[in-house]
């Protein structure tokens, strides 16, 4: 009997426990989205989030996603190599990239390097007494360090995503015109041609949630760390984990919606 | 001023406190000394709502502390912490200045730096320091900093959790001073935590001992020596044998 209800208690408990925490981190979003519209508004703050978060992003999301084209460039075409297709490379390139892969690949980067800083800076702000300080110089962590912080992530993702895609699709043309033997100017036609202002809206729209993800979740797991060294790095590592795991289900979610009908 | 009445705190199954009854009357100066990891900062920090007592009452003013409107209550008081929990992302004199740079007390960035190069070299430190990082200053610097942060806004109210350690004899004297000038002059209600015996006698007007989770003997600066109490004598005295036990 036990050999069955050992693991059928502990998968119980497991569960419950990933029920509380889903329950936590959707009061922590609600609290999030309550204190953004109350006074006061930090604007020194959020200037600063906007900074690092959105600008020194932009080389890592201009690496990613180039590689990234280029390289779906290359799989399509010897995919389509083989039922004489190499022609829909400018259309599959762009639609992978801005439906899908700009997205979430801008998404999982800014979850590594953005969620994962937010979360080791405030969980080593709860260890060291500075969030305690903060409450008694009359300032509220949340207004304070996660506002700025969530709504620069939130404004500025659909400006990353869509730089992401821009350069995917240039790293598709760059492979398609110098390796493959496409015209640039048929290559262009037909990415332009082919996209609709949907799918653009669409990957932009994914670039907000997932920003919004990255920047909670860093809040989240730094704000509630344990203490010592380790309680920084397990909050570090719990961030980045949840991060990541959201925004890729929030992306099948979304990709559902978008596009079933 | 302020009232503490039978306050209890658990962490998981350790009691910390277990009854602390304790009243500091306004303007007046009452050290906290007790042993290492008695309790002292979590009792400071139950008063200012940073820790949720399990049991008890918290008066300030006669009004209840956890039904206090929290940003006015907090506006009445200054901390030190004890690790000092300067904010390494500004220089020195934003972490002094920070109330003055926001929320209600805000005023021009300029006259904001002035105040806190004033309250610097109060604490003894040079201009200079203003400009720099936290993570830049030494322990005793960084101490000082919090000081001064504490007190920048001119609070009734200061905390201050062991405001002379990892200082040298010399500026340990100028902070008790400062401390004793704070509460003569400016009439601030203090609550000091220290462990130094010297610096006891220089700022306390009331001293209270914490020991086992409750205040084991409280009472008038002048009366500590021919208290006749077993514990604070051992303390005092820095005894290793007596009624205290030397491992806890
Ligand atoms: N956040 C916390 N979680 C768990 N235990 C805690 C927490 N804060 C304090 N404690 C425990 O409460 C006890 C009292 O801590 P406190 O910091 O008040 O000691 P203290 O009297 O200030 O000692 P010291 O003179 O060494 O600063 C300690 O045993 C500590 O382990
Ligand atoms: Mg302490």
């Amino acid at each position: 009997m036990t050999v069955v209800i050992t693991p059928l208690a502990l998968f119980g408990r497991w569960a419950l426990a990933l029920l509380a925490a889903i329950g936590r981190i959707a009061l922590f979003a609600g609290q999030t989205v309550a204190h953004i519209v109350k006074p006061p508004f930090y604007r020194r703050e959020f200037t600063s989030a906007l900074l690092h978060i959105g600008y020194l992003s932009l080389p890592v999301v201009g690496m990613t996603t180039f590689f990234t084209g280029g390289a779906l460039a290359l799989q399509i075409f010897a995919g389509g190599a083989r039922f004489s297709a190499e022609a829909v490379v400018p259309q599959i390139v762009a639609i992978g990239m801005v439906r899908e892969l700009g997205p979430v690949l801008v998404g999982l980067m800014i979850a590594a390097r953005v969620t994962s800083s937010i979360a080791a800076e405030l969980a080593t702000m709860r260890v060291t007494e500075q969030i305690d300080a903060l409450v008694t110089l009359s300032t509220h962590p949340m207004k304070y360090l996660t506002v700025p912080r969530v709504l620069a992530a939130t404004l500025v993702m659909p400006l990353l995503v869509g730089v992401g895609d821009v350069i995917g699709i240039m790293g598709g043309f760059l492979v398609g015109t110098e390796r493959l033997g496409f015209n640039g100017a048929t290559y262009l036609q037909n990415t332009v041609e082919f996209l609709q202002l949907n799918d653009v809206v669409t990957s932009l729209i994914k670039g907000a949630v997932f920003g919004f993800i990255a920047a909670t979740m860093g809040c989240y797991y730094g704000l509630n760390s344990g203490l010592g060294a380790q309680g920084v790095g397990r909050a570090t590592k719990a961030s980045v984990v949840a991060a990541s795991v959201l925004i890729l289900a929030a992306n099948f979610i979304l990709t559902g919606v978008f596009f079933s009908i | 001023m302020i009232t503490l009445t039978d306050i209890h705190k658990s962490f998981g199954s350790k009691q910390v406190l277990r009854g602390v009854d304790l009243h500091i009357p306004r303007g007046e100066s009452m050290v906290i000394i007790g042993g290492s990891g008695t309790g002292k900062s979590v009792t400071l920090k139950c008063v200012l709502g940073l820790v949720t007592p399990d049991q008890g009452r918290i008066e300030v003013d006669g009004q209840n502390a956890a039904r206090a409107e929290r940003d006015t209550f907090l506006a009445r008081f200054g901390m030190l912490f004890q690790g000092g929990a300067l904010f390494d992302s500004m220089p020195v004199w934003q972490n002094v200045a920070f109330r003055l740079l926001r929320g209600s007390l805000k005023r021009p960035r300029a006259e904001a730096r002035e105040i806190a190069v004033e309250k610097l070299r109060r604490v003894g430190l040079s201009p200079d320091v203003a400009d720099l990082f936290p993570a830049e200053l030494s322990g005793g610097m960084q101490k000082r900093v919090g000081l001064a942060r504490a007190i920048a806004a001119e609070p009734e109210i200061i905390f201050f959790d062991e405001p002379t350690t990892g200082l040298d004899p010399i500026m340990a004297g100028v902070i008790n001073e400062l401390i004793r000038e704070i509460v003569v002059e400016m009439g601030v209600t203090a609550m000091t935590i220290t462990h130094d015996m010297s610096s006891v006698r220089a700022i306390a007007d009331k001293v209270a001992m914490l020991h086992d989770g409750v205040i084991k003997w409280s009472g008038p600066v002048a009366d500590m020596d021919a208290s006749g109490d077993p514990y604070l004598d051992q303390f005092i005295h820095g005894r290793a044998e007596g009624p205290i036990a030397s491992v806890r």
